[in-house]
């Protein structure tokens, strides 16, 4: 008894302690690219040449030289990118490459590291990487400066990035995260049988439980256990992502579930188990309400209908919008450094102050986000699949449970 | 407007990798995990269930103790009562026939007295009789040892008798 509580006071303490690294991590991480990202939209070759590593004060120091963009630097920091940058910036930048795989209907598959672009500076194998961090084909299919290389239109149409960007590469490592954390707690199940949870296991069992107990059954009822690995697979998907999202060094610090695409994906995936789950009773209420009169009907039925397409719509706007929303508050209070910064050195070093307290504040609320946006987005999926699988009862009741479902999307 | 314009490279690897992810975890923990889950569970609520019926059988094993040691005081007790009764009316018994007896016995001395003073006296009688006319013989033999004597007998008697 004692010790556990001695354990979770410890564990408690290193988590603290855990969150203060990673914001100082921020602090510098943020500061260092948020020079670099100056430097990018000022599109200053020599000025990139002569630039070195800087932290908040110096941001001042670079005054009159180019305006800090805010703005830029957000997109960029909550927006994809070929290449996991690290610090320094322009040609000093430090950042892992990442593979570029991409399909064009007359070129076929090219595949090359980011690196060989040389941060956007040149060509390589008929492509450039744009300003904004798009892959362009060019007509020069040898290296040369990429200011100098002409776009080709016609391949450009036609390509499609299939690229492991710095995105796709953090969806793969806690996608291995994942899996071996859940394996691993899946042969300690296996090999102490009927025993207390140990280690990894005390993290996960709970959250296993309240999916099973507080969402999957209290929303779908007794057929609850066919959905179970999905629910289950999205919520710690969801949750660990947004973790790994508020980590701003290397496994972290990409905007994984901030990009619409992969809340897109969920949601898409959700609506087909929907759909394909769904029992007769489902597609009845969705095209002919029992009970209501031909005449409402054709009003109802097509308010019906856009219901089922809105609700994917909603679960991929949610997730998105509250997770990116989080990374554009945090990074806007750096953001407010280097403005002040700009009047002043001194203002941006007393700002600094002030921001890193309100970004502590927000890690923790994100903390709570993170797993508030998981539970939410796992519980509407588990109410739709409720829905869907639901006998319903022709009588008062079941309408007003209809009604409830319509509410809540 | 590039924020919310999804990219077709990474709906694609999404797609891919999330539903790898799905069929392992599907194949590989989930089961595993929630079949744990449940069988735990279910031992467990086995555990409580049997600690409760134990609980109820030892109740009802001292309620029984209970009533048997109840039992066995009552018997105790009756058995105790049966016995003193049984004390009390063999004394009783014994107190009534050793009365009778008593009574039996004196009777029959107080009979035997009766006999044997009856024949002491019947007894007595006769000796006193024998002697009555011995003595009257002896007396006879010297009144009547001369005439003279003879005579104031005989008109002594005479006179008794006249007297009679």
């Amino acid at each position: 008894m004692l010790q556990s509580i001695h354990n979770q006071f410890v564990s408690g303490a290193k988590a603290v302690f855990a969150t203060l690294l990673f914001v100082l991590f921020t602090c510098l991480v943020y500061a260092s690219e948020g020079s670099d990202t100056t430097m990018a939209s000022a599109e200053h070759e020599s000025a990139v040449a002569t630039a070195h590593e800087t932290v908040a004060g110096d941001a001042g120091a670079e005054h009159g030289e180019k305006k800090f963009d805010a703005g830029a630097m957000i997109m960029e920091h909550i927006g994809d990118s070929h290449g996991w940058h690290l610090w320094g910036k322009g040609h000093n930048a430090v950042s892992v490459p990442l593979p570029i795989i991409i399909y064009s209907g007359e070129r076929g598959i090219t595949t090359f590291m980011s690196s060989s672009f040389h941060h956007g500076e040149k060509t390589y194998k008929g492509y450039r990487l744009t300003e904004k961090g798009k892959i362009e084909a060019v007509q020069q299919m040898d290296e040369v400066p990429a200011k100098s290389a002409a776009i080709d239109e016609k391949v450009n149409a036609s390509i499609i990035d299939f690229s492991i960007t710095k995105n796709v590469a953090a969806l793969l490592f806690s996608i291995i995260l994942i899996l071996w954390m859940f394996i691993s707690v899946a042969k300690s199940y296996a090999r102490r049988k009927g025993e207390a949870p140990k280690g990894l296991q005390s993290l996960i069992e709970p959250l296993v439980v309240f999916v099973r107990d507080d969402i999957a059954k209290a929303s779908i009822g007794p057929k609850y256990e066919k959905f179970m690995p999905y629910l289950l697979t999205v919520f710690f998907f969801i949750w660990i992502n947004n973790l790994l999202g508020l980590i701003p060094i290397l496994p972290g610090g990409a905007n994984v579930t901030g990009n619409i695409a992969i809340t897109l994906t969920l949601a898409v995936i959700t609506f087909l188990i929907t759909c394909f789950s769904a029992n007769k009773s489902y597609w009845r209420h969705v095209f002919a309400m029992p009970g209501v009169p031909i005449g409402v009907l054709v009003l109802l039925t097509p308010i019906e209908l856009l219901g089922v397409f809105l609700r994917p719509f909603v679960l991929t706007i949610r997730l998105f919008a509250n997770i990116t929303a989080g990374h554009i508050i945090a990074l806007s209070f750096f953001s407010l450094i280097f403005i002040f910064g700009e009047a002043s050195a001194g203002a941006g070093w007393g700002v600094s102050i002030l921001s890193v307290a309100f970004v502590i504040f927000m890690t923790v609320l994100e903390l709570l986000v993170a797993f508030l946006q998981a539970y939410v987005f796992t519980f509407l999926s588990a109410i739709y699949f409720g829905a869907a699988v639901e006998e319903h009862h022709h009588d008062h009741d079941g309408h007003d449970a209809h009604v409830e479902e319509a509410a809540i999307v | 407007m590039e924020l919310i314009k999804p990219e077709i490279g990474l709906l694609f690897w999404m797609s891919v990798s999330f539903l790898t992810l799905l069929f392992l975890l599907g194949k590989f923990a989930w089961p595993m995990i929630l079949k744990s889950l449940k069988e735990r569970e279910d031992s467990i609520a086995e555990a409580l269930n049997s600690a409760r019926r134990a609980k109820e059988e030892m109740a009802a094993l001292v309620a029984g103790n209970e009533r048997l040691i109840q039992q066995a005081r009552a018997e105790r007790d009756q058995m105790l009562k049966e016995a003193r009764d049984a004390k009390d009316a063999i004394l009783a018994e014994a107190k009534t026939k050793s009365q009778s007896e008593a009574n039996k016995i004196m009777a029959a001395a107080r009979e035997t007295i009766t006999t044997e003073k009856l024949a002491a006296i019947t007894e007595l009688k006769n000796q006193v009789a024998i002697m009555s006319i011995e003595i009257a013989e002896k007396i006879l033999r010297q009144e009547l040892s001369n005439d003279e004597k003879q005579k104031s007998l005989m008109q002594n008697l005479m006179k008794d008798i006249n007297l009679n």
